[in-house]
């Protein structure tokens, strides 16, 4: 080991300053996305029809609906910008924990999908007359821990189909069917927040979503590594 | 003959008199009549869809663990016949379905579940086909198949809590004696047949894999992605 190897966490820091760093210099990509998104929650109102109830109703399912499609391609991006020119090979060779280059990107979407998510919200909460009957502020940990479950294994996925030529396809391919526990679960506590939570379901549905993320999150950081060096 | 062969004739053997006794010797079931005699079929196909799929995901676990041929070998044989398995659990579920519960499809857990968990091993089955490099697809197949086994219980206890209706499991202890004889033959059947299959589907499987390993001299297209995909 090289003495003056900084620590995980000190990696793991760096890892997503360099990630943020490249997505906020072309910031084109996340605009991009966030009308991407829009686009897709106009396309569910037409697809469902211009009823305000019903819209308000499956309002929580469009935006998620809308955050895991625009996910593939930030995912996608994230690794797509390594392998071009060989920068992932050059990363790895650096004395840099292969955990560390994980958990620094899967943070970094992370943080991306919330950002989008902020960027989303709004919207929706014009088409579809929405209103948060429990507290803004109760939108923050279904939106952070679902960003995370779609993000963590996401982001193993993206470095698993990084070389597949058809990574646009086979990403959600992958993706879609795993993190299914993790979309019912935000989509239930968002909603909760915004029609109202009776019954006192809402911390019962975080601690699924954050149990997703936990154990999505330790098994994508033990094979992360498997991996990338393949 | 090579073992596979008694094996999965035993298993053809087993499957034919469970299913005799089955459909003429056990009683009817008592709520759903003779439509409940699918159990015999539907019950052994579960089972063993679970056992095949626990096969690959051991060999999931070996392959990367080891790197050996083998075990790839047995991560792509077992999910194939697993693959298979569980669309067949899901047509005979839809057949049984439509007169006992009057819809070909519910969102009951166990129904949902069973339905992610094919289209999650089919994504196997098309990352292996995706993939030419051989070290790089044993990778890849491996994780993704770790990743979809253990989220098989994930799915179910979330879409459990989602929605639910469904009997309880079936199992020798939940069914009248008269009808466990039939049942546990045909279950062992199914068995030994699957175990049939894996063994053939993993003979062909090596065997294709260690022809790769010899002659790495991969077709023009292939090759471009290699090339394209950075090499390392």
């Amino acid at each position: 080991m090289i003495a003056s190897r900084p620590g995980l966490v000190r990696q793991i820091v760096a890892v997503i300053h360099k990630d943020l760093l490249v997505e906020w210099r072309g910031q084109a990509r996340l605009l991009a996305m966030g009308t991407y998104a829009v686009t897709l929650l106009l396309l569910f109102s037409f697809a469902v029809g211009p009823d305000t109830k019903t819209l308000q109703q499956h309002a929580a399912g469009y935006v998620w609906l809308a955050l895991l499609s625009a996910s593939t391609m930030t995912l996608t991006q994230s690794f797509r910008v390594e392998t071009e020119a060989g920068a992932l090979e050059a990363l790895l060779m650096l004395p840099v924990d292969h955990r560390a280059i994980y958990f620094g990107k899967a943070l970094a979407n992370t943080a991306l999908l919330v950002v989008l998510a902020f960027l989303v919200m709004p919207v929706a909460a014009i088409l579809f007359d929405l209103s948060a009957a429990e507290g803004l502020y109760w939108l923050l940990p279904p939106i952070v821990l679902g960003a995370a479950g779609l993000a963590g294994p996401g982001t193993l996925y993206a470095a698993l189909t990084a070389r597949v030529a058809a990574q646009q396809l086979m990403l959600p391919l992958l993706l879609f069917p795993l993190i299914v526990p993790a979309l019912v679960a935000a989509v239930k506590s968002t909603s909760l927040v915004l029609q109202g939570d009776p019954m006192g379901q809402m911390s019962s549905w975080l601690i699924v979503l954050a149990s997703f993320d936990l154990i999505f999150w330790s098994l994508s950081g033990l094979l992360f590594a498997k991996v990338v060096e393949e | 003959m090579k073992w596979e062969n008694w094996v999965g004739l035993l298993g053809l053997a087993l499957i034919s008199v469970g299913h005799y006794q089955g459909l003429f010797v056990a009683p009817p079931e008592a709520m759903m009549g003779d439509v409940g005699r699918i159990l015999y079929a539907h019950v052994p196909t579960a089972w063993v869809a679970l056992v095949v799929y626990l096969v690959a995901f051991v060999a999931a676990v070996g392959s990367l663990g080891s790197g050996k041929r083998g075990w790839d070998a047995l991560v792509e044989s077992a999910v194939e016949v697993g693959v298979v398995l569980n669309l067949l659990l899901l047509f005979q579920g839809a057949v049984w379905a439509k007169p006992t519960w009057g819809v070909f499809w519910t969102w009951d857990p166990r129904l949902t579940t069973t339905a992610i968990m094919a289209v999650s091993f089919i994504g196997v089955l098309v990352l292996r086909a995706m993939l030419n490099r051989p070290a790089q697809r044993a990778v890849a197949s491996a994780v993704y198949t770790i990743f979809a086994f253990v989220s098989v219980p994930v799915v179910y206890f979330s879409v459990k809590w989602w929605k639910t209706l469904h009997q309880p499991f079936s199992s020798p202890e939940t069914v009248d004696s008269p009808m466990v004889t039939p049942l546990r033959v045909a279950a062992f059947g199914m068995l030994f047949l699957a175990t049939f299959l894996i063994a053939r589907r993993w003979r062909l499987a090596y065997a294709k894999l260690s022809r790769e390993d010899e002659a790495p001299d991969l077709p023009p297209a292939a090759a471009a992605i290699r090339l394209e995909g950075g090499g390392a």
